[in-house]
């Protein structure tokens, strides 16, 4: 929130909205009372150790999930009862197609943004629209789209997962740890469109990381979890100590990794 | 004219083979991408169920094997929907349940005789025009409905959380697969029979998506390919005198093997 205040870009409206949010399955509460909101035009990455709930939270945010107690909203609606969904841009950590030698092209998987709902004539429509062309410039596959998706490296594949969103000119991009198993060179370029996305076509982005180092250089705002939300603000207020109570690792080690990353 | 074409029951023999080499590697394709290959052989043992009592109480078998597979198909997908158990723990469960089934009511309706067989192998000999008329009529909504749900198809295989986000109804796009993937089968019985008929949903899918780049040619080389086995088969059963079934099955897991012997060649030169 304060983010957007300092930046006077709070009047743009509140994209998601976690209130009392608490998911959870056999009596163990996954995330347990997580409360913030996300605002059009920032920048927020989801920190936390393995198996803190950071996926649930973006399948709580997707309505893929509904909460046990408490609500998310979805631009004001229940997220699970969401329906406008050209709005949402989703970048999972891993397709089920990519291991099943899914056939489909480049282009093809970008097109499949484009959908809005039946029709039958779709299936005979073998053009691919210029929107489509222009999304697989801007991150850079546009010489991929013959190629099939299964046959392209990790970070390839995770380009194209974003270009398929934004066919679809999203307002918010919600990316599960877009960095991993992508190469130093690869996550640069990631978080380089990531940059241009944010700052230049004023998309919110919510994502989630292991990353600490590049979460400090390019997220306006930090959410912390550990099935609680431990911290929420500005990525420059965290402090070291916050960051390692999160991941119980010793100060030093974290504070290494961010004096390397920072360089 | 070649003898072969000479004969009624083998131009019946030829109508169904290629309406059912047609059939199930359409619905193959978003089957085994989805991971779903084993629905075939769990929905063929619900058929058997269903011919099972439809000899036991002297009803059109395939009516009864249609009944039974829908509601199968219903209950699996209800299972994968609510997580009630892992998958491919509910496809074996299914299989399971409806084999024990199949076993009683058989054993009730007099036991084992030509009539059974004839579905559990097929039969070309007993193909007659009711059983084509009702593949046909069930081709016409197979394509129908891959050609008018494509995208959804499409989406869902290639995601199920990806296709939810584009607003995709996921769960009803699979269930009407699974109950026209149990329509199928049970009109395939006769031709390929209930115990080959799964290899025709899986094994020319196999091939083509080893070959195709684009999902529009993968399905369309499945189908050619399903086709052709029919047809090859059918007239190595006809001049060999073997079961078609067998000639038909094998006769797709040849070109299979023919496909990675290929590639394996291939890689081996550009290596």
């Amino acid at each position: 929130m304060t983010v957007n205040e300092r930046n006077g870009s709070s009047a743009n409206g509140v994209n998601l909205e976690f209130r009392n949010a608490t998911y959870g399955y056999e009596a163990i509460d996954v995330v347990q009372d997580i409360s913030f909101t996300v605002e059009q035009g920032d920048f927020v990455a989801l920190l936390g150790p393995n198996g803190s709930g950071k996926t649930t939270l973006v399948r709580l945010a997707l309505g893929l999930v509904n909460p046990t107690r408490g609500e998310v909203l979805l631009f004001g609606a229940q997220a699970h009862r969401f329906r406008d969904w050209h709005q949402v841009g989703y970048v999972p950590q891993t397709v089920e197609g990519i291991h099943t030698q899914f056939p489909a092209t480049v282009e093809e998987i970008v097109s499949h943004g484009l959908y809005k709902g039946f029709d039958p004539t779709r299936f005979w429509k073998l053009g691919i629209p210029e929107s489509v062309r222009i999304s697989m410039e801007a991150v850079g596959v546009a010489n991929l789209r013959k190629r099939r998706i299964s046959a392209l490296s990790t970070g390839q594949q995770q380009r194209v997962l974003i270009a398929r969103s934004l066919v679809r000119d999203p307002k918010i991009l919600l990316l599960d740890e877009p960095e991993a198993g992508v190469d130093a060179a690869g996550q640069e370029q990631l978080y380089s469109i990531l940059r241009r996305l944010n700052t230049e076509d004023g998309i919110t982005i919510l994502m989630v990381s292991h990353d600490i180092g590049a979460v400090m250089r390019e997220a306006k705002t930090v959410a912390c979890i550990n099935r609680t939300l431990v911290f929420h603000g500005p990525a420059h207020h965290i402090t070291q100590r916050e960051l390692s109570d999160l991941y119980g690792l010793p100060m030093d080690v974290l504070v290494h990794d961010l004096m390397h990353e920072h360089r | 004219m070649p003898e072969i074409f000479q004969y009624d029951f083998m131009i019946r023999a030829f109508v169904g083979g290629v309406l059912v080499g047609a059939l199930a590697p359409a619905l193959g394709v978003f089957l085994v991408l989805r991971r779903l290959a084993l629905i075939a052989d769990s929905l063929s043992h619900v058929a058997l169920t269903g011919v099972a009592f439809g000899l036991l109480t002297k009803t059109f078998p395939p009516i009864a094997g249609l009944l039974a597979t829908s509601t199968a198909a219903v209950a699996i997908e209800t299972v994968r929907l609510k997580r009630l158990m892992p998958g491919d723990v509910a496809l074996a469960v299914v299989l399971y349940s409806a084999l024990a089934v199949a076993v009683v009511v058989i054993g009730l309706a007099g036991g084992f005789n030509v009539d059974l067989f004839s579905y559990l192998f097929g039969s070309i000999l007993t193909v007659n025009n009711t059983d084509l008329w009702l593949l046909a009529a069930l081709a016409a909504v197979v394509i129908t409905f891959v050609v008018s749900f494509y995208p959804e198809l499409a989406q869902s295989s290639f995601d199920t959380d990806l296709a939810r986000v584009s607003g995709v109804r996921v769960f009803g796009v699979n269930l009407v697969l699974a109950i026209l993937t149990g329509a199928t089968i049970t009109l395939s019985m006769r031709v390929v029979g209930v115990l080959l008929v799964g290899a025709l949903i899986v094994v020319p899918v196999m091939v083509s998506l080893r070959v195709a780049t684009g999902l529009r040619p993968a399905i369309g080389l499945a189908v050619a390919i399903g086709i052709g086995s029919s047809l090859f088969g059918l007239t190595i059963a006809f001049y060999a005198n073997v079961a078609a079934g067998g000639a038909i099955v094998l006769t797709s897991v040849g070109i299979l093997v023919l496909t990675m012997a290929t590639e394996y060649v291939v890689g081996k030169v550009r290596a």
